[in-house]
């Protein structure tokens, strides 16, 4: 959907479809979701909890749980389809192509092995050193990179505080060079000062070394000081998209809208802050038409039967919503 | 420094420990109804005098704890008893005639052959079957482990035994009971050996198949809730392969509740398997205390459940150390 005239985008994702088939019912997770990501690009992943956005992330990297199904959609990196490659080839991409930040501060550290040698592990299954030895140097390295004295990398997760365990997941996520870093809510569970440090060394690591980033969050704060562009995330589907400016000048969707007003804004302290009423959609009993249509206020007829499908109304601004037709984009900041 | 505070709280508990289960042990037995001369004399026709007599000779006149009739405070059965294990004497048993010590001494030989090969097989076998049926987690594999572990764990010690002995006397010429044949001329060392194997193997069996569907549930379980841990994930996003998931990340956490168990079952390695010892008439300390209950032979059982106790507590003792070897957040060794 992309008709940018440049080089193919490092990532695109086509169309994505994961469902979770459990005995409870079958849940659509994620529905025709599509994005690019060029290189160097920073891009926010933003939605309520349970909007499948991390379910989306983890099925880039195809690490869903047993009951977790890609049933559609591609995943192109440098125009390989991750989806078609078999379970061997798989496990190269990940970390070596693609890694991951998960919540580092919370458990995502082996608990009775030091931080040093899992680092190294990752060198080492990707045939970066030969053994732990020769990786020595380089889990120094990505050590001080974040922040933290190579010596350390001898002590186990429980020595470590929490942005500082965060750090170190940071570390171990850049430790293969990969062209993707995929950041899943990096810094909740972190004090607010501690989340500034995280979010300026992401930012800075973005900047010096190049990467392409996912940022996945529910906090659009987050996403305005990292970001260059921002997918908004409605029970499954696309609601918005567009440059990171665009979704707080100029926002589209009127979940969007709702989504901006929930959150506090300093230049009008006066403003109240509203929530949206009502409940995300359960993914397992979906309403026919718009997945936002029970909590929208601009609710029509139509809103409640058909599905609107994403639609480029602005130049690289994408809304999937009957209002905004192709074309007939209204002003309503 | 940590670690010799610690080492030495946990040795100051051990002892006092064992102190407490060494004058329980004394009143434990003494609770019991009946009278000891009559099963001394093994014959229920005892006159008064003898029976005296043999009260006399045993020290079983006297008063249990203090004596206040004359002849010193302490001239009572408890204060005989402990100033005889001061001495690292454990008395002389009333139906042997013997030592206590010498005839422990022979028992837990023959104990410590059959139920630590008993306990090495289960564990090995269950610890490597639970690993497998975890691994291989709701395939026909894992219910037929499960079924095999909670068959093989609810049958009757005795009953298997029975049977196993019924079967391999009939079938496979194994012998029945005892350590070795009666009266029997070895040619050499080899050829006893071979002779002690072959009474050992049914027993051997018996105690192994009963142990083995615990360990193996423990070690399914253990397993399992580890691979659902955050650092899985995380170890799969490093593009590690099953195997190596479970080798390096999941079999040192799982094992924790494994060296609990067994911990508390070697501990019991010294009381052996009164069961298996009766059914195989295997001349263990299992039939011993069997036996010295039947016969209120309360030297015999003072000292086998002292020696019992003393096993159970370094038992536990070496557990703790062995936590701190697998759990560095344990702050022990």
């Amino acid at each position: 959907m992309s008709e940018r005239p440049t080089a193919p985008p490092l990532l695109d994702v086509r169309d994505l479809t994961t469902r979770f088939i459990t005995p409870e019912g079958v849940f659509h997770a994620v529905e025709g979701l599509s994005f690019q990501l060029e290189r160097g690009e920073s891009l926010g992943l933003v939605g309520e909890s349970g909007c499948g956005k991390s379910t989306a992330m983890l099925s880039l990297l195809r690490l869903l749980p047993a009951a977790g199904r890609i049933v559609g959609g591609q995943a192109l990196l440098d125009g390989t389809d991750l989806f078609g490659l078999d379970e061997s080839d798989m496990r190269a991409v990940r970390w070596h192509r693609i890694s991951m930040i998960f919540q580092g501060a919370m458990n995502a550290f082996n608990p009775v092995r030091t931080v040093g040698a899992q680092i190294a592990e990752a060198l080492v299954f990707h045939g970066l050193a030969q053994d732990r030895g020769e990786a020595q140097p380089r889990v120094d390295e990505l050590l001080e990179m974040v922040g933290i004295t190579g010596a350390r990398g001898s002590q186990y997760p429980h020595q470590y505080s929490g942005g500082m365990r965060q750090r170190a997941m940071i570390a171990m996520a850049l430790a293969c060079s990969p062209q993707v870093v995929i950041a899943d809510e990096p810094t909740t569970a972190l004090d607010v000062m501690i989340q500034a440090q995280i979010l300026e060394l992401l930012e800075r690591l973005q900047r010096e070394l190049g990467l392409a980033v996912i940022l996945v969050t529910h906090d659009l704060s987050v996403v305005a000081e990292v970001c260059h562009r921002v997918l908004v995330m409605y029970g499954g589907v696309l609601a918005e998209s567009c440059e990171v400016d665009g979704i707080f000048n100029q926002p589209l969707h009127p979940y969007t809208r709702r989504l901006l007003a929930a959150f506090p804004d300093l230049s009008r302290p006066e403003g109240k802050l509203v929530s949206i009423p009502g409940y995300p959609p359960r993914l397992n009993a979906l309403p026919p038409g718009c997945r936002f249509a029970p909590r929208c206020e601009e609710v029509h007829e139509r809103c409640l039967q058909e599905r609107p499908k994403p639609r480029q109304v602005l130049p690289g601004h994408w809304v999937a919503c009957h209002l905004h037709e192709a074309g007939a984009a209204n002003d309503r900041t | 420094m940590a670690r010799r505070d610690y080492l030495l709280k946990r040795a100051a508990w051990s002892v006092l420990t064992i102190l407490f289960v060494l004058i329980l042990n004394f009143f434990l037995f003494r609770i019991l109804p009946g009278d000891p001369t009559t099963s001394i004399a093994k014959d229920p026709r005892l006159d008064a005098d003898t029976r005296a007599a043999l009260a006399a000779r045993f020290g079983l006149d006297k008063p249990l704890v203090l004596n206040v009739q004359g002849g010193g405070l302490f001239d009572s059965q408890l204060f005989a008893y402990v100033d005889r294990l001061a001495h690292g004497d454990l008395g002389v048993s009333f139906n042997y005639g013997r030592p206590v010590g010498e005839i422990l001494g022979e028992r837990i030989g023959n104990t410590v052959l059959l139920v630590l090969g008993g306990q090495l097989l289960a564990i090995i076998l269950g610890v490597g079957l639970g690993l497998l049926a975890a691994w291989k987690n709701r395939t026909p594999l894992d219910t037929g482990a499960i079924i095999f572990s909670l068959t093989a764990w609810s049958l009757p010690t005795f009953w298997l035994g029975i049977l196993l002995l019924i079967i391999g006397s009939t079938y496979f010429g194994l012998p029945t009971a005892g350590r070795q044949t009666v009266g029997m001329d070895y040619a050499s060392v080899w050829a006893q050996a071979i002779d002690v194997g072959r009474h050992l193997l049914l027993p051997t069996l018996t105690f192994t198949i009963v142990l083995l569907g615990e360990y193996m549930l423990v070690m399914r379980s253990s397993v399992l809730e580890i691979l659902s841990e955050d650092y899985i994930l995380t170890a799969k996003a490093k593009g590690l392969s099953q195997g190596q998931i479970l080798r390096h990340h999941a079999l040192q956490n799982a094992m924790l509740p494994i060296v609990t168990l067994i911990a508390l079952n070697l501990g019991f390695t010294v009381a052996g398997a009164i069961q298996v010892e009766t059914v195989f008439s295997w001349p263990g300390v299992g039939s011993l205390i069997y036996e010295a209950v039947r016969r209120q032979d309360y030297p015999v059982l003072q000292g086998a459940f002292l020696v019992i106790a003393i096993s159970v507590v370094a038992a536990n003792l070496a557990a703790d150390l062995v936590y701190g070897l697998l759990d560095p957040r344990i702050k022990s060794p």
